[in-house]
């Protein structure tokens, strides 16, 4: 599977995860409590400004991410075009704008690996309902394993349906979908179990 | 032990390969993702605490920048994005979804699992997605969930196709479904 990040390095490639995400976490707070168009628009010119340290190839991977939100700005522009607000839109938009371009950031500059070491250290608290973080791991790669298969055999379905009917795949296909996911499950435990169980070792 | 551990981990991967099926656009022209449909199947199948469980699994992957939420979307961005109160909503739907799902044992599967779809999938799954939306453009709650009416629709469509699938998993793995086991 794909990750976000870039290959080509930036200096924020070097800047450890945890920092990084706390920093997120902080400047998009105040955005959101303060709600000052000034300090959002210093905001959203410091994150560009970031984002055209590298060079222009970085900023042109980072405004290509924000695509997403066009439809929230068709919103705004319209509500705030008819009600006769077009200053508080601005402040909204470019808030959505500084506040999404920031994390993204941090998701084109960190390696999965390194976020993942994050997500894991800030599971330890799942021991106090008495489960057992050291397994995240196992079950993250079984995740990011069983993803592609998964969608693989959502496809053969659809070239199976294809092959035999006039009609066009429906949603009727999930339920043979979801049924071999039950299986594979069956047969995945059975292979973990043969293997010593989930810790390593017969229970 | 090994099943149930198992079990989360390939529904959060369910959920994931179904983001990437391509998104069906309703008469109307609004789009509804295989996604959520994922959600609420985790609830139905799973039940309360492995359903919340496979999805909050589930929400990981995007949260280290895999791009696996519909529309080939991931990384830190979604958490913080107009939508993000959506995700928040997803484990505690599917906790709900199957917390109705595992008690309503003497209805037909097909009617507990949709009547569970239909509170946890869309009722509670509203809640915060609608209250983040509020905030993040800056609406009031009511204006904001005019915006998402058009959703409601592709949403039913969801909770009957999660109750049938629920049913005929029940059918044809007898014992191998936890809400009915």
């Amino acid at each position: 599977m794909l990750s976000l990040t870039t290959e080509r390095l930036t200096p924020f490639h070097a800047w450890p995860a945890g920092p990084k995400l706390l920093a997120i976490c902080f400047v998009t707070a105040v955005l959101f409590i303060a709600n000052e168009l000034w300090l959002t628009a210093v905001v959203c010119c410091a994150v560009f400004g970031l984002y055209a340290l590298p060079g222009t190839w970085f900023l042109h991977a980072g405004v290509s991410k924000l695509w997403v939100l066009w439809p929230f700005m068709v919103i705004l522009a319209l509500w705030h075009g008819i009600t006769g607000t077009p200053v508080e839109g601005i402040g909204i938009a470019l808030r959505l704008l500084a506040v999404l371009a920031l994390a993204n950031l941090v998701t084109l500059t960190t390696r999965l690996e390194d976020m993942a070491d994050v997500v894991i250290q800030l599971a330890q608290p799942i021991r106090l309902i008495g489960m057992r973080p050291e397994r995240l791991g196992l079950a993250l790669a079984l995740v990011i394993r069983f993803t592609p298969i998964l969608a693989e055999r959502s496809t053969r379905l659809i070239e199976a349906w294809r092959a035999r009917s006039r009609r066009r795949p429906g949603w009727i296909l999930l339920a043979p979908f979801s049924v071999a996911a039950l299986d594979d499950a069956t047969h995945v435990a059975e292979a973990l179990r043969a293997r010593g169980g989930l810790d390593g070792q017969k229970e | 032990m090994e099943r149930n551990f198992v079990l989360v981990a390939l529904f959060a991967a369910l959920i994931a390969a179904l983001g990437l099926v391509p998104n069906v656009t309703l008469a109307f022209g609004v789009p509804i993702s295989a996604q959520s449909l994922g959600v609420m199947l985790a609830g139905t199948v799973l039940g309360a605490r492995r359903g919340a469980l496979a999805v909050l699994l589930f929400l990981l992957l995007p949260a280290i920048g895999l791009p696996v939420l519909s529309g080939g979307r991931g990384g830190i961005g979604v958490f913080v994005g107009p939508t993000a109160g959506f995700l928040i909503g997803f484990p505690i739907a599917a906790f709900v979804t199957g917390w109705i799902t595992e008690r309503l044992l003497s209805a037909p599967v097909f009617w507990a699992a949709s009547f569970g779809a239909l509170i946890g999938g869309i009722f509670v799954l509203y809640l915060p997605g609608i209250l983040w939306l509020a905030v993040t453009l800056d609406k009031s709650l009511y204006e904001t969930l005019l915006l998402m009416a058009p959703f409601i629709p592709g949403d039913i469509i969801k909770v009957v196709l999660a109750g049938g699938i629920t049913a005929t998993l029940v059918k044809w793995r007898p014992g191998s479904v936890p809400t009915r086991a």
